[in-house]
């Protein structure tokens, strides 16, 4: 029940699908997506193989609670080796693509091996197919979900499907569902690529059941009431998304800016939410269209937006001027402040072209900053660019690196290596703002001390989400800390890590969680799925998730040295504003959480910690 | 004494006409509170929920305590939240 306990394994190089009974005794212990997944992962392959090789495997994988009634019960993950880490990576997407691969009756598809010539998988209900692709190959996300629909004459089929920067090896290629909702990060789209993988289509008739249905419509309405009444879930997300933050973050004096030079941006104003709604004086038209929810989602904070017609980037391109997805905040900010790019229809076409070629807006923006700075600094001129100007604040520069990146041309190329090994090609690896090999998002470290630690401890590289203590150290959710302190924020981190590992299990979104406690989460998990999951054995089985990734890793070869940040963070302090003076208190914070970790003071999780947790 | 006021998102509404961008300078008596400034342009108490000077998070029971000084930047905002 919730589970529809089949997995579809697919082997490319054989060429077939098959269906195979869903392990539930780990479904008992990890509940589904993340950490189910990553236990599949963990079991079934080395995790000292090469992501890009035949051996890695891509998982996509549901929680028990999407294509239920509970709210924002829509989300899927596809878990592998990362491409751009080389560390265990979980990239979760909303839109509808995971409610339709469970109403096909399936949990999960573990996809082993690579097609010798490009293939699609189509999955009606029970019936899956490997059918060729050929034409499908080198072409868009855009152009290949419109194709798959008319091919098989039903328009509610659901795809996801990689671009043409996920088959040319773009180490921060994306899978794309639904258009402009994404797997992002960590080049999940470059393992696709390497298994001569296009796409996945999927079309769902089944419904999904629930172990105790009464109490779960009494505690999913329940949870939604908490949603539409709490003013941050029920107005402040719909009305103007995440893009908020732009302000906020740089108000506080913790927006990275020009490659973490600077942690205010002088443009942030231009390419805020508020932005977004400005009429335009151009076209007498907004930026924002209108807000869009995913599948079961009673949030919306999605966007939707117009680019102005006229603008350079668009003027002589008709097939740009629709409606499509608009800015995140942390797109906005990674195009944006870490370029000092301030102009907002720049942006936003950067930004259809990550979702229709397929590729991370936060490491693509980022990487482009470290290349901004080294062409400022003279390691990277003209005759590498092909005479692109690199400067830091140039839109034209950003557009352009948008196009050639999203096909792998040029200089693109170079970017979709990503900043960690351009910069070493370049021979200035310290200006790769990273983690593990992936790029922060859009909260400086030194301004926002819990986030340093989240970003140095996070099992797949520098994230945001795996602890968003943001909500804590500047919003005040649940409670207030001060971002510009270290102490308490080793607890803080571990137990934001924790609750996240179970909402990033269930099939929920994460950010139910500006309203939702894990109390208010148990319940509708305990309803659908057969077992005792109360809280606490939900926050235990958190913690066991993220020491699974932990080991994962370190079988990888990570090592207790890799949590760590760089030395700007570390020792440039910021130079001006609210966190003038700061830098990344890291050392101060790390061995407190191996200790509350249960890990030596290498961060190696002891036997002791193991057995407790069952592992 | 002159301060900066900055409100965004819908509290945007409570700006003068000249205001620009979301921000406006005001006078404001000596050892004004932002209680007494979101009293001056109008701003219900219960519609700001993140209250930040030169950047610094200001407490809701401290909304009617913390004087403002001349040259500071009051921010506002309704409730958000983002990733």
């Amino acid at each position: 029940m919730a589970w529809m306990k089949k997995i579809l394994r697919v082997d490319l190089t054989a060429g077939t699908c098959t269906s195979e009974p869903l392990n539930m005794e780990w479904a008992g212990k990890y509940l589904g997506q993340r950490g189910l997944a990553t236990k599949y992962l963990c079991e079934e392959i080395d995790p000292k193989v090469d992501p890009l090789s035949p051996d890695n495997k891509m998982i996509y994988a549901t929680g028990p609670l999407t294509g239920t009634c509970a709210s924002t019960g829509g989300r899927h993950s596809v878990i592998t080796k990362g491409a751009l880490t080389g560390a265990i990576a979980c990239s979760n997407s909303g839109g509808w693509f995971g409610a339709e691969l469970k109403f096909a009756g399936w949990d999960m598809i573990i996809i082993e091996g690579k097609a010798p010539s490009p293939v699609y998988l189509m999955i009606e209900n029970e019936d899956a197919r490997l059918l060729p692709a050929d034409d499908l190959w080198g072409t868009t996300t855009w152009h290949t979900e419109e194709t798959i629909k008319a091919r098989h004459g039903d328009p509610q089929i659901r795809v996801s499907s990689i671009g043409q920067a996920g088959e040319e090896g773009v180490l921060f290629a994306a899978i794309v569902n639904d258009l402009h909702r994404a797997a992002g990060r960590s080049g999940v789209g470059a393992v696709m690529g390497s298994k001569n993988l296009k796409a996945v289509a999927c079309r769902g008739t089944r419904g999904v059941a629930v172990n105790d249905p009464k109490a779960f419509m009494a505690a999913t309405a329940a949870g939604k009431k908490v949603l539409v009444e709490n003013a941050v879930t029920g107005q402040g997300l719909p009305t103007y998304g995440t893009q908020i933050l732009m302000n906020v973050i740089n108000e506080s004096g913790a927006l990275p800016t020009r490659n973490h030079r600077d942690a205010q941006f002088e443009g942030a104003n231009n390419i805020s939410a508020e932005a977004m709604a400005e009429t335009r004086k151009t076209d007498g038209k907004t930026n924002l269209l209108t807000k869009q929810a995913c599948f079961g989602c009673t949030i919306a904070c999605g966007r939707i937006s117009q680019i102005d017609q006229t603008h350079y980037t668009v003027v002589n391109k008709p097939e740009y001027w629709g409606a499509s997805g608009g800015l995140e905040y942390e797109a906005a900010w990674a195009l944006g402040a870490a370029n000092g790019v301030d102009d907002l229809e720049c942006l936003t076409y950067a930004n259809f072209l990550c979702n229709e070629y397929g590729f991370d807006p936060i490491s693509f923006g980022a990487t482009v900053g470290a290349a901004m700075e080294m062409f400022e600094i003279g390691a990277i001129t003209t005759d590498d660019t092909d005479g692109l100007e690199l400067k830091f604040g140039s839109a034209e520069a950003l557009s352009t690196l948008a196009e050639l990146t999203g096909k792998a041309e040029g200089f693109g190329k170079i970017i979709g290596m990503g900043s960690k090994r351009m910069c070493e090609k370049y021979g200035h690896p310290e200006l790769s703002m990273s983690v593990k090999g992936q790029e922060f998002p859009a909260y400086d470290a030194r301004g926002i001390q819990g986030m340093g630690l989240g970003y140095a401890t996070a099992n797949r590289g520098a994230c945001h989400l795996r602890s968003y203590t943001v909500a804590s150290e500047i919003l005040g959710l649940p409670e207030k800390t001060d971002p510009l302190v270290t102490e308490g924020k080793a607890a803080l981190v571990k137990a934001f890590q924790d609750a996240t590992a179970v909402v990033d299990s269930s099939g929920l979104c994460l950010f139910t969680t500006f309203a939702w406690s894990l109390d208010d989460i148990g319940p509708q998990i305990d309803a659908a799925c057969e077992g005792d999951w109360s809280v606490d054995n939900l926050m235990a089985m958190g913690e066991r998730i993220w020491n699974l990734e932990r080991q994962f890793n370190m079988q990888a070869g990570f090592t207790g040295a890799d949590d760590t940040l760089p030395k700007r963070l570390l020792t440039e302090a910021i130079k001006s504003g609210p966190a003038k003076g700061k830098v990344a208190g890291l050392a101060e914070m790390l061995p407190e959480y191996y200790e509350l970790r249960g890990w030596t003071a290498d961060g190696v999780p002891t036997d002791e910690t193991l057995a407790r947790l069952a592992l | 004494m002159r301060i900066t006021l900055k409100l965004f998102a819908v509290l945007s509404d409570y700006l003068p006409a000249e205001a620009h961008k979301n921000q406006t300078e005001m006078e404001v008596p000596d050892g004004a509170t932002p209680a007494d400034v979101m009293g001056l342009v109008g701003v219900p108490p219960e519609m700001a929920h993140l209250v930040l000077i030169n950047g610094i998070f200001v407490a809701p029971s401290q909304r009617g305590d913390k004087r403002l000084a001349e040259g500071d930047h009051l921010a506002m905002w309704p409730p958000v939240a983002g990733g």
